[in-house]
């Protein structure tokens, strides 16, 4: 167990680190936040003392070293736009975008299991059909466009909800169920096809043939079965509580994270974006390490892999 | 015959509109032990998946089948839960399948007994024991602990019939209960079903693609060919005066233990899709006795002797020697 831990903590970091690594290049290839943050008309002097005072004029391998160094004393940088710390900026702004994923999570969640599980037992039926419809049509339409026919029907012409912002509970509502909508969609249909593939198992008619009741075979037998897949999907859904709204966040004018991170792109706040995707990275590497333990409580068979190798 | 603990009338069977069971009549006496054989697809397995309402929903079943005189086509949902795993239990071919991955072996046996003998709590895993012990797996304390995957495929089966005895059935169908397992397994699974029978005093139903192994195990052999049974005949009486020629082509493709060698007869051709059966005797097109009297209906069984029946028009003809009979 210990040596399992290890190990995936070890490839945890190295994955932290490729992202860290692949961000900073990128960055520093395609444009230059010199001339971006000083704008187009400055003088070439102005231009090339932001270039020394932000360590730019020195060599790309430098920079990098420099910025690793840092990254271990704590210190992620600091935004070229305002100059305060990175990791503050970043910070200040989680709690508005969880305001949006955490509840749109529990919507997947709440929607998309049991209408996952209702179409499975209801295979073929016109109750399978509707909820595969949706589905279908839930996880096809793109988040900017649904969001924006949400806006389009509930700000525009009813004018029942606020179209963007984050002045009250009520600015919350669109953005939620914009989120919520496409991800309950991938989830039932998940959660169908790992239900319909569990139910045509053996040990689903065994579980009959000695007399359990169909409610307590589906709770019982089933539905622990089915979870190992799903599992795997809301662990991503999870790992993306806080990168995963960039697109909402833009259309609904919501200062949170994904906002900051198209903004901080558009200016090429070299710190700022890194911090961002070290988080982004950081939260998904957990999310799946927690999967991956989770696969041990849920499947025997998983749980006693390294000690069967061992032997 | 005594009273019969199952009978199953006319019992028909269609997948989307295909028929897989196309009249089965059959009945087991308490205590019996009846062999099904026939070759994959024949309807073996369909007949008592369709009994117990084991059948997936697009199953169209018609036909009776009653348990002591109580009709179980169609029974509420309660009533045939009381019965599967109580009076009627089933055991199947991939033991490794058939057990929950994600339960340990003592919680599946024991949830039989709490449905059927109202065990609970350290009474329940007591009983467990037992019936592990019962059913020769040593150590049995230490394995209702054990997760499925941590037992071989012939204890998985072990574990399967411990269930199966759990809830003291009257009849246990046993669906092909060692084709997936090693040779010298499925000996001790075969020896430990006749042992559980004369202890218990139930029923078994063996379902089989092999004759061998039915004729060794049952008192009664049930050969089905394309959704019907075309021969009924005591086991003693099988080899002496097998009357139908696909049991006849069954036999001949033994090879014999005793005696001079010879070449082992096949039976020519193929099954009949079910889209394409032929308007009278489904083997016809196979038969080596085959006249046109075979085309013009379907055969009823006739009595040939004492609980032996056959369905075929030219069953009372003497037979030809096996070796001839598809040379």
């Amino acid at each position: 167990m210990m040596r399992f831990l290890a190990s995936r903590l070890l490839r945890a970091a190295i994955t932290i680190i490729m992202v860290v690594t692949f961000a900073f290049v990128v960055l520093r290839l395609s444009g230059d936040p010199a001339q971006i943050i000083m704008g187009a008309d400055a003088p070439p002097e102005a231009v090339d003392a932001f270039r020394t005072a932000w360590g730019l004029d020195q060599p790309v391998w430098l920079q990098y070293f420099h910025y690793f160094g840092a990254i271990f004393q704590g210190d992620l940088g600091r935004s070229m736009r305002d100059g305060r710390d990175a990791i503050v900026l970043v910070t200040e702004r989680i709690p508005a975008t969880l305001a949006l994923t955490i509840p749109a999570l529990i919507i997947k969640l709440g929607l998309g299991i049991p209408a996952g599980i209702t179409a499975a037992l209801h295979r073929n039926s016109f109750i399978d059909r509707a909820v595969m419809l949706l589905a279908v049509a839930g996880f096809t339409v793109p988040s900017f466009v649904l969001g924006l026919l949400l806006v389009l029907v509930f700000a525009v012409q009813l004018g029942w909800l606020p179209s963007g912002g984050q002045e009250s509970w009520r600015h919350a509502i669109l953005p939620i169920i914009t989120m919520g909508v496409g991800g309950a969609a991938v989830l039932a249909r998940f959660t169908r096809s790992a239900m319909l593939e569990v139910l045509g198992q053996p040990y689903i008619r065994t579980a009959s043939a000695k007399g359990v009741p169909w409610h307590a075979v589906v709770w019982g037998h089933a539905l622990p079965n089915a979870a190992i897949p799903t599992v795997t999907i809301v662990g991503f859904m999870v790992g993306s509580l806080i990168a995963g709204a960039v697109v909402v966040e833009s259309v609904f004018s919501w200062p949170g994270v994904g906002r900051l991170l198209v903004v901080a792109v558009a200016n090429r706040d070299l710190a700022v974006v890194q911090c961002i995707l070290l988080l982004v990275a950081a939260t998904m590497v957990t999310a799946n390490l927690v999967v991956d333990l989770l696969y041990g409580l849920l499947d025997p068979r998983l749980r006693n892999q390294p000690k069967r190798a061992a032997a | 015959m005594s009273a019969p603990l199952v009978a199953i009338k006319g019992l028909r069977v269609s997948f989307d509109g295909q028929a897989a069971l196309r009249g089965i009549d059959l009945d087991v006496a308490p205590g019996e032990s009846v062999g099904l054989v026939g070759e994959s697809g024949c309807g073996k397995s369909v007949t008592w998946l369709a009994a117990l309402g084991l059948l997936p929903g697009r199953a169209s079943i018609s036909g009776s089948v009653k348990l002591d005189g109580q009709e179980l086509l169609p029974a509420r949902p309660q009533v045939l839960d009381r019965v599967r795993g109580g009076r009627i239990a089933m055991i199947f071919q991939d033991p490794a399948s058939s057990l929950n991955p994600v339960h340990r072996i003592g919680k599946q046996i024991t949830e039989a007994l709490r449905l059927h003998r109202g065990m609970d709590g350290p009474q329940a895993r007591a009983e467990a024991k037992r019936l592990l012990d019962q059913v020769g797996i040593p150590d049995a304390a230490r394995r209702l602990d054990a997760w499925p995957h941590e037992l071989s495929g012939g204890q998985n089966q072990r574990v399967m019939i411990a269930i199966a005895l759990a809830g003291r059935p009257e009849l246990l169908v046993a669906d092909e209960p060692t084709t997936a397992l090693d040779v010298t397994i499925q000996a001790q699974i075969l020896a430990l079903l006749q042992d559980l029978r004369k202890e218990t005093g139930m029923a078994l139903v063996l379902i089989s693609h092999d004759l061998g192994v039915v004729a060794d195990s049952c008192e009664r052999v049930c050969v089905m060919y394309a959704g019907r049974i075309v021969e009924q005949v005591p086991t003693a009486r099988l080899f002496e005066a097998p009357a139908h020629p696909y049991t006849r082509g069954l036999l001949g493709a033994l090879p014999p233990l005793h005696g001079p060698r010879r070449p082992l007869s096949a039976i020519p051709g193929s099954v009949p899709e079910p889209w394409a059966m032929p308007p009278g005797c489904a083997f016809a097109p196979r038969c080596a006795m085959h006249v046109s009297a075979c085309d013009a209906a379907v055969p009823e069984p006739v009595g040939l002797a004492r609980n032996h029946r056959a369905a075929c028009i030219r069953a009372t003809l003497p037979a030809p020697h096996p070796e001839n009979a598809y040379a």
